[in-house]
């Protein structure tokens, strides 16, 4: 029962991690930019559902809201100054979107301060439910499961199926290509970037509706979301998935489990701190694996 | 030519750090001997990841594990001589900074093996992800290990110890740290002027040609890769006894950006960069953090500018400028 | 005639449906020039990439001076001999010409670990890097960034960094590629001249150049080789007319 209950959590936090990592791996593959600043864009999401959700009341508007500003801060940053960068060195995106970071953070600091807010979830959102096998388990988590599902279908459907879809396969593949075939490539640039934005405030937003929204919030989250990709393979939707689901049952389980393997061989209380410094490392050596078998990632075509 | 040029603008760079660390030792500021031992020791931070970074062309984003393991190896070591607690087989752990210092660099040279090893089993962009997620890793374990304080950190009362000085004394210990920095400088200078220079230089700009060569470019990296770690630890464990106190704050991401800064900010690839980035970033802290709480945002919008605008750094920017007034005085 | 330096037997390398190389055999002689000719798309560039070890084949073997190299990585093989030159931006460019060729020199001796030493005042470094430069034509420029100078001296200096490998066999894929004219007939001159170094096996779309200095020729097309001989046997052979030289007419 317990470790349905871990293997939900680890699904969810899976799920969270994937609308995380999907953003990333687009914008890379598509652009070939590496954005720090992606952390940040999570970050304005949460900030923009709690603001919205607080003065509206309206837990879902605060959602819509995440999407919005989370895609208009997008694609105003991918105006502004990521265009600038797509020609540029690795170096010189990694320092940009770095400055990038501390712009968003203070800049938020400044308008919300240190303190974190709090979201309160719409009564038909909170509470438990009782699943087939007579789990309790809190609704709101199965909605962030599902709305992951929703999004990693829409994105298959999109890619696979659209115009828009279409060139960005295109774009993948040869960039010169797409810009000799009529396609308005800063265009389509600006959309996806906003797409990954939108997708990372979307995380935010459902993410502040279980823990606290706060500055430097996104950065953690960022660097999982690299662990994921390096798992997944860069630009690959698919390895961002299984990459997400990877890490995310991984560190679910591996901070269950392991104090309570420890504690077999060692006393209740160093087993604990042992085990939960153990269980934090656990990603990290999956993800070193995958760099020892497969560099090039799960489901990467190479490095 | 080019060559002379930047050595006088290195030897400036250093010159004036020395002359600041002095003149305000003898204008009685210690606030500010402080703060230019403060540039001396993330200059030397800086002076280790250039190596990687600037002559190798490894982007690495995680030099704050090997910053964090020079400055725990200094406060583990300090803590166990203030308790008498032995560390390991029998060794009590020491304060003298002549035992640290290469236990700081051994334990993270040992660990940038690791490291580099499966990170240069990659490159580009998924190397800068890899590097970033590792020292993550060592964040997160010194976080969740309680021995040596956890979140909290852990302090110790007195500075290590120097034979023959006083090392409480902020002109003295300015004294030690710029000339570890020195020292640091003119390996490095050597290293890059080196057979082995020669060849990791070959590699960033073309590695297909330093194959064919012969050479094999993982050995290079990974050596490179290595000693950059050691120094970069040297100055952690010199940064745990400026503040006679270290934290995970030290293994933090933000700490490897603000490293990485140091070295494009002063340019990338040359020796006295990382020293004119650190001075700049120390200056605009302790200026911006004047004019307002949020000086980072400052802080965030001048580097987008360097970026876009003066790719080349301050060095860069100062070798151009002396350019446009050479050619100037041509015309005249 | 005396045993072939290079031999290459059966050698075989698929991408997915694709057969890149589909069992090519080739022997390369002391003194020859032996051009691999052959259409778009018939592997030739897959072929010398398996010869530097730079893509490993499916099947088959290589073997360099009587010895099997199959295991041995692409900066081995270079320091034994094998040495692959003339390739598009093939020079460090933030390097002078001086550091270029030492370069070279340090990699062929397989001595890259030295850290201390400036490699200026080495005369271990220094002394060939001279003897190089020189006869390659370039005295005078060793101070010059590899960046500046001309198309006909970057050339020279691919030349000298060839040279400092000692290479016993020189393996040129397509120098003639965007050169005009004057410079195609200048690197004619200077691949005449390289041949009294080593061996060289040269793969070039230039049919003027390989039918004036090839001894020998291979022609590959699909990743099979459809004949191997003289190039007055080459001109004659139907296969060949039909298959490949058809197409230029």
């Amino acid at each position: 029962m317990l470790l349905a209950e871990q293997l939900l959590n680890g699904l969810q936090y899976g799920m969270m991690l994937f609308l995380m990592a999907a953003g990333l791996t687009l914008v890379f593959g598509v652009m070939g930019l590496i954005n720090l600043a992606h952390g940040a864009l999570y970050m304005v999401g949460a900030f923009a559902c709690a603001v919205v959700a607080a003065s509206t009341g309206s837990f879902w508007l605060g959602l819509v809201a995440s999407l919005a500003v989370a895609a208009a801060a997008g694609a105003l940053v991918e105006m502004l100054v990521i265009r600038r960068l797509y020609n540029r060195d690795h170096l010189d995106q990694v320092l940009a979107t770095f400055a990038l970071i501390l712009v968003f953070s203070e800049g938020t600091r400044w308008l919300f301060g240190d303190f974190p807010l709090y979201l309160k979830l719409p009564p038909a959102l909170s509470g438990a439910i009782t699943l087939p096998g007579g789990l309790q388990y809190p609704f709101f988590r199965l909605v962030i499961i599902l709305v992951g599902a929703v999004v990693a279908l829409g994105l298959w459907l999109l890619i696979s199926r659209t115009r828009l879809g279409i060139r960005i396969r295109a774009g993948e593949a040869d960039r010169e290509m797409i810009g000799a075939l009529g396609v308005d490539i800063a265009k389509l640039y600006t959309i996806v970037f906003a797409l990954g934005a939108a997708l990372a405030g979307l995380a935010g937003g459902l993410v502040g509706s279980i823990q606290s929204v706060q500055v430097g919030m996104g950065e953690p989250v960022l660097i999982l979301a690299f662990v994921v990709i390096v798992i997944g393979g860069i630009g690959s939707i698919k390895g961002a998935l299984v990459g997400a689901l990877l890490v995310g049952m991984t560190d679910t389980l591996g901070k269950a489990v392991i104090p309570g393997l420890f504690a077999r061989v060692m006393d209740t209380a160093s087993a604990n701190t042992t085990g939960s410094a153990v269980a934090s490392m656990l990603i990290y050596i999956l993800m070193a694996v995958v760099l020892l078998v497969r560099p090039q990632g799960l489901f990467g075509a190479r490095v | 030519m080019t060559m002379n040029r930047e050595f006088i603008i290195n030897i400036m760079i250093f010159g004036l750090l020395i002359a600041v660390g002095i003149g305000a030792h003898l204008a009685g500021q210690g606030f500010t001997v402080t703060l230019a031992t403060k540039v001396a020791i993330l200059g030397l931070a800086g002076v280790g990841l250039n190596l990687a970074l600037g002559y190798g062309g490894l982007v690495s984003f995680g030099h704050a594990a090997f910053f964090g393991i020079g400055g725990y190896a200094a406060g583990v070591l300090a803590s166990h001589a203030a308790n008498g607690d032995p560390l390991m087989f029998g060794f009590g752990g020491s304060n003298q900074m002549l035992v640290i210092w290469p236990v700081a660099m051994l334990a993270a040279g040992f660990a940038a093996l690791m490291i580099g090893a499966l990170s240069l089993r990659t490159s580009g962009v998924y190397f800068i992800m890899v590097t970033l997620a590792f020292a993550q890793m060592i964040y997160y374990f010194a976080i969740s290990w309680p021995r040596y304080g956890g979140e909290d950190g852990l302090s110790f009362y007195v500075r290590n110890a120097f034979p023959g000085m006083n090392t409480l004394k902020p002109i003295e210990y300015f004294t030690i740290c710029a000339s570890l920095l020195g020292l640091a400088l003119v390996f490095s200078g050597l290293v890059t002027q080196s057979r082995f220079g020669l060849a990791l230089q070959s590699i960033r700009q073309n590695p297909q040609r330093a194959t064919a060569v012969g050479i094999r470019a993982t050995p290079v990296r990974l050596t490179t890769f290595v000693i950059s770690a050691m120094i970069t630890a040297l100055a952690g464990a010199l940064y745990a006894d400026l503040n006679r106190f270290v934290s995970p704050s030290m293994f933090s991401w933000h700490m490897s950006g603000e490293i990485m800064v140091f070295v494009i900010l002063g340019g990338v690839g040359r020796l006295c960069g990382p020293i004119a980035g650190a001075a700049m970033f120390i200056l605009l802290e302790h200026l911006l953090g004047k004019v307002s709480d949020h000086w980072q945002a400052l802080l965030g919008l001048m580097l987008l500018g360097i970026v876009l605008f003066a790719p080349g750094g301050l060095i860069g920017l100062i070798t151009k400028g002396l350019d446009a007034l050479r050619k100037e005085k041509a015309d005249v | 005639m005396s045993d072939p330096i290079l031999s290459i037997r059966g050698l075989k390398k698929s991408f997915g449906a694709l057969t890149a190389t589909d069992d090519v055999s080739l022997d390369l002689y002391p003194g020859e020039i032996h051009a691999l000719i052959g259409p778009n798309g018939a592997g030739k560039s897959t072929l010398i990439k398996q010869i530097v070890g730079e893509i490993r084949p499916d099947a088959g073997s290589i073997a360099f001076e009587g010895q099997v190299i199959d295991r041995l990585d692409g900066a081995a093989r270079a320091r034994r001999g094998l040495a692959r030159s003339f390739q598009v931006s093939s020079v460090i460019p933030d390097f002078t010409v001086q550091q270029n060729v030492m370069l070279a020199v340090a990699g062929a001796g397989g001595h890259v670990f030295r850290f201390l030493r400036p490699a200026l005042s080495d005369p271990g470094l220094t002394g060939p890097a001279q003897g190089y430069i020189a006869h390659a034509g370039l005295t005078g420029r060793e101070q010059s960034k590899a960046s500046a100078l001309s198309h006909g001296e970057r050339r020279k200096l691919e030349i000298a960094m060839a040279l400092a490998l000692r290479p016993k066999v020189f393996l040129l894929d397509e120098p003639m590629a965007g050169m005009g004219l004057e410079g195609a007939k200048q690197l004619t001159a200077i691949l005449s001249e390289l041949r009294r170094e080593a061996p060289i096996l040269l793969v070039e779309h230039d049919m003027d150049a390989v039918f004036a200095l090839a001894d020998r020729i291979t022609v590959l097309v699909y990743g099979r080789v459809i004949a191997t001989g003289t190039v007055s046997e080459i001109r004659a052979n139907p296969l060949v007319r039909q298959s490949y030289l058809g197409e230029e007419a």
